[in-house]
């Protein structure tokens, strides 16, 4: 396996911060190497000797079950060396900083860090002030670089050609780092870009990115190639801009019957985790245009390439 | 590095004596009170203006500055700064913050009331009037509109105006209670005191940057124009309503300057000012994620600034003024939504000004003048007529042209958030002079 992927070109990019600024070239070399671990994953052994000897920190300071196990698996499959680091976001506040955190463990010898914090930007200071190659693994409501090549590799696995091709995100823009961080590789790839939710939850000024503002889900449905279904949360939303979960799930939730108006061979993503019920039906989220569970794996498959490929900076990150 | 200096003792004022007699030879004298702008030279003697004429002759003794190419302008008054003291010496002190002044040109500046005390009580107020006696700098210390600026309770404003408070601020967080600015505004009006307001509707106030496509970009949390421009309509109204003085501090964005246009169209007593940074930067800087960007108000976008511009130019907006708020950089040197509000400004409010405005044609020189020396006073009832035989000197002599790069390591600040840093300005004041003290560059 090493072999089909040594020898290939190099990212352009050093770290993983974002899809802003990255170039088409970078993803599509992500997209095939993933397609090549994907291969490495359904062999029986599973793994393969690319980052051996490299050791990668999990630093999560937000709580994440599925990211945080996607990475440390890819992590495993690599054969890094894995270590965990997990804190909540308002003991930074308090006690030691987060620079100062970073350092401490990066003097311990370590090659990358993938990190997960509350706030936005907080992986570039991270890289203005350690060595290590940086991962984003989602920083607030900015970016989520991972999910957007693990979702963009789901569809293209699909549709191979993206141009001119409508994919529609719903539900919370605002509170999403899965939207920009999609927004940004599916224009990347000449996709049209949509997005579909209640006003309040789409935030300002985004048609001037450049994407199409609906908030009507029927029309959504009916014009969409690809519908990527964004996560309510919970616990965040009901008060002065949200009336209530029933409401959003009888205007906004995606169902089979809605989805009867959608073309035949429409794609339906959710990053999960999934609140059945709310913005997904049990029947769409197990039915035939699904591609959730091929997210999971095509998770891991993408995360094994950039982080292999962002290994061949180790050393000379700056 | 600066900031290791944490032992205030050793902060020390930068200004000598005022030799008993000096010379300011050959400068151009702009006066913005009177608008005139002539050559001539000063003599000043025991710290007061002696003489202006052309071609006064140095007698024995007499120092000369020569100030060929240079302008001598009225010493800069800015109305919105944070020295720090009491409470958080280690981010400023009346020392430190006051050496930021004189070598930015400010020979006067308002001291805002969100210290540890607070300034809510004559006590306090004297405490700190005493000890800021005999600086170059002369500190007006502006007490709260109310105790421990909790918007509640209004303080007690005629003992405190008689010991000479020029106007009240709860700066640092808005007055959340209508009634208690009515009642503010109303108690105020027997002294013609203006309150002086920080507009921020608090029910807006949970964000970090400006509502904008940056914030949409960057996933921050935001505080949309309107936090301020509720705040800005409901306070005219109230003014209109008691006949109260009131001046909005650090206005940002165009919907608050329409409505200030509209209530000076209509007579009411109510005036406005202006940061440098909201005159020259845009949301846009956020994305470097520098917590150097992040103050409240936050960073508008371009209309805002554009609609800023017409407002100085037009005399809707009346002053400038920094709302310098030092932080020690470990408190700013942490995460974006962590850090907490607030830029140095004193040391490059003029040179800010020279920059973003007068070469850029907004302003004229003397236009931007009045904003940082005639206006200020005027808003706070001081005396603002000073290039006068008679008067104390308190004077800036700059060279308008003079470009240089604002470095953060090079601030008289104890702290070194500056927003400009790296910046290229223009103009520098190269001499102040006030109460009997030089400052040299
Ligand atoms: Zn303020």
């Amino acid at each position: 396996m090493d072999d089909t992927v040594k020898g290939t070109k190099l990212l352009k990019t050093k770290h993983l911060l974002g899809i802003k600024g990255m170039c088409r070239e970078d993803l599509e070399l992500i997209l095939q190497t993933s397609e090549s671990f994907k291969q490495v994953l359904d062999t029986p052994n599973k793994k393969v000797a690319a980052l051996k000897g490299v050791t990668v920190v999990n630093m999560f300071f937000e709580n994440s079950t599925r990211t945080k196990i996607s990475f440390e698996m890819a992590e495993k499959r690599l054969s890094a060396d894995v270590v965990n680091f997990a804190a909540s976001s308002s003991s930074l506040k308090k006690g030691e900083t987060l620079i100062d955190t970073a350092k401490n463990i990066e003097a311990m010898k370590i090659d990358m860090v993938v990190m997960r914090h509350s706030t936005p930007g907080a992986h570039k200071m991270l890289m203005d002030n350690l060595n290590s190659i940086i991962i984003n693994a989602g920083d607030g409501a900015h970016e989520h670089p991972t999910q957007a090549i693990l979702d963009l590799m789901s569809i293209v696995q699909k549709k191979p050609n993206l141009k001119g091709k409508r994919v529609t995100l719903v539900g919370d823009i605002v509170h999403s780092r899965v939207a920009m961080s999609n927004i940004h590789a599916l224009k990347l790839y000449g996709a049209k870009v949509q997005v579909c939710g209640p006003s309040t939850l789409i935030p300002k000024d985004i048609e001037k990115m450049g994407v199409e503002v609906t908030y009507d889900l029927d029309e959504a449905i009916r014009n969409s190639d690809v519908m990527n279904i964004l996560r309510i949360q919970l616990e965040r939303h009901v008060g002065a801009s949200f009336p209530s979960l029933r409401e959003y799930h009888n205007y906004w939730g995606i169902t089979n019957e809605k989805l009867a108006r959608a073309k035949n061979d429409i794609l339906i993503l959710h990053p999960g985790p999934m609140n059945r019920g709310v913005e997904i039906d049990d029947d769409v989220a197990d039915g035939d245009h699904q591609v959730i569970l091929d997210q999971v794996l095509n998770g891991v498959a993408s995360r094994m390439a950039i982080l292999y490929l962002l290994s061949a900076n180790i050393g000379g990150a700056k | 590095m600066k900031r290791m200096i944490n032992n205030i003792s050793l902060c020390e004022p930068l200004y000598k004596t005022l030799p008993k007699k000096v010379l300011i030879k050959n400068g151009t004298v702009i006066d913005p009170f009177s608008e005139k702008e002539y050559e001539s030279d000063i003599l000043i003697s025991n710290g007061k203006i002696e003489k202006i004429a052309k071609n006064i002759k140095a007698e024995k003794g007499c120092e000369e500055i020569d100030a060929k190419g240079l302008f001598v302008s009225p010493g800069f008054f800015d109305m919105h700064v944070h020295l720090r003291e009491p409470g958080y010496e280690q981010a400023e002190n009346f020392v430190s913050g006051t050496n930021a002044a004189m070598a930015g040109g400010v020979t006067a500046l308002a001291a805002m009331a969100n210290t540890t005390p607070c300034v809510d009580n004559k006590f306090v107020y004297n405490d700190i009037k005493s000890r800021v006696k005999g600086l170059l700098v002369d500190v007006h210390q502006i007490p709260a509109v109310t105790i421990r600026r909790e918007g509640k309770t209004i303080v007690e404003m005629t003992e405190l105006v008689e010991a000479g408070a020029p106007a009240f601020s709860d700066d640092g967080s808005g007055i959340r209670s209508s009634e208690t600015m009515k009642g503010a505004l109303e108690y105020a009006k027997m002294f013609g005191t203006p309150i002086l307001v920080h507009p921020e509707d608090h029910t807006f106030a949970e964000g970090v940057m400006n509502e904008s496509l940056s914030s949409t970009e960057l996933g921050m949390s935001y505080i949309p124009a309107i936090a301020e421009s509720i705040n800005v309509a409901r306070d005219i109204e109230i003014a209109r309503y008691v006949d109260g003085t009131v001046h909005f501090q650090h206005v940002s964005v165009k919907e608050s300057i329409e409505l200030v246009r509209k209530a000076k169209k209509e007579g009411l007593k109510v005036t406005c000012e202006v940061t440098p940074h909201h005159f020259s930067l845009t949301d846009d800087m956020v994305r470097t994620f520098s917590t150097d960007y992040k103050m409240n108000p936050p960073l508008r976008t371009q209309e805002d600034v554009d609609a800023v511009h017409k407002a100085l130019k037009d005399g809707t907006i009346d002053a400038i003024a920094t709302d310098h708020a030092p932080h020690p950089s470990e408190k700013k040197n942490v995460e974006f939504d962590f850090a907490p509000f607030g830029v140095l400004g004193l040391e490059t409010m003029f040179s800010a000004g020279i920059t973003y405005l007068v070469r850029k044609k907004k302003l004229s020189l003397m236009e931007f003048l009045k904003k940082i020396t005639v206006n200020p006073r005027k808003i706070l009832n001081l005396e603002a007529d000073m290039i006068k035989k008679g008067k104390t000197a308190e004077l800036v002599i700059f060279d308008k042209d003079k470009k240089w790069k604002v470095d953060r390591r090079k601030l008289n600040s104890l702290s070194i958030n500056t927003c400009f840093h790296d910046d290229t300005h223009y103009g520098k004041v190269l001499y102040t002079i006030n109460n009997g003290k030089i400052f040299k560059a």
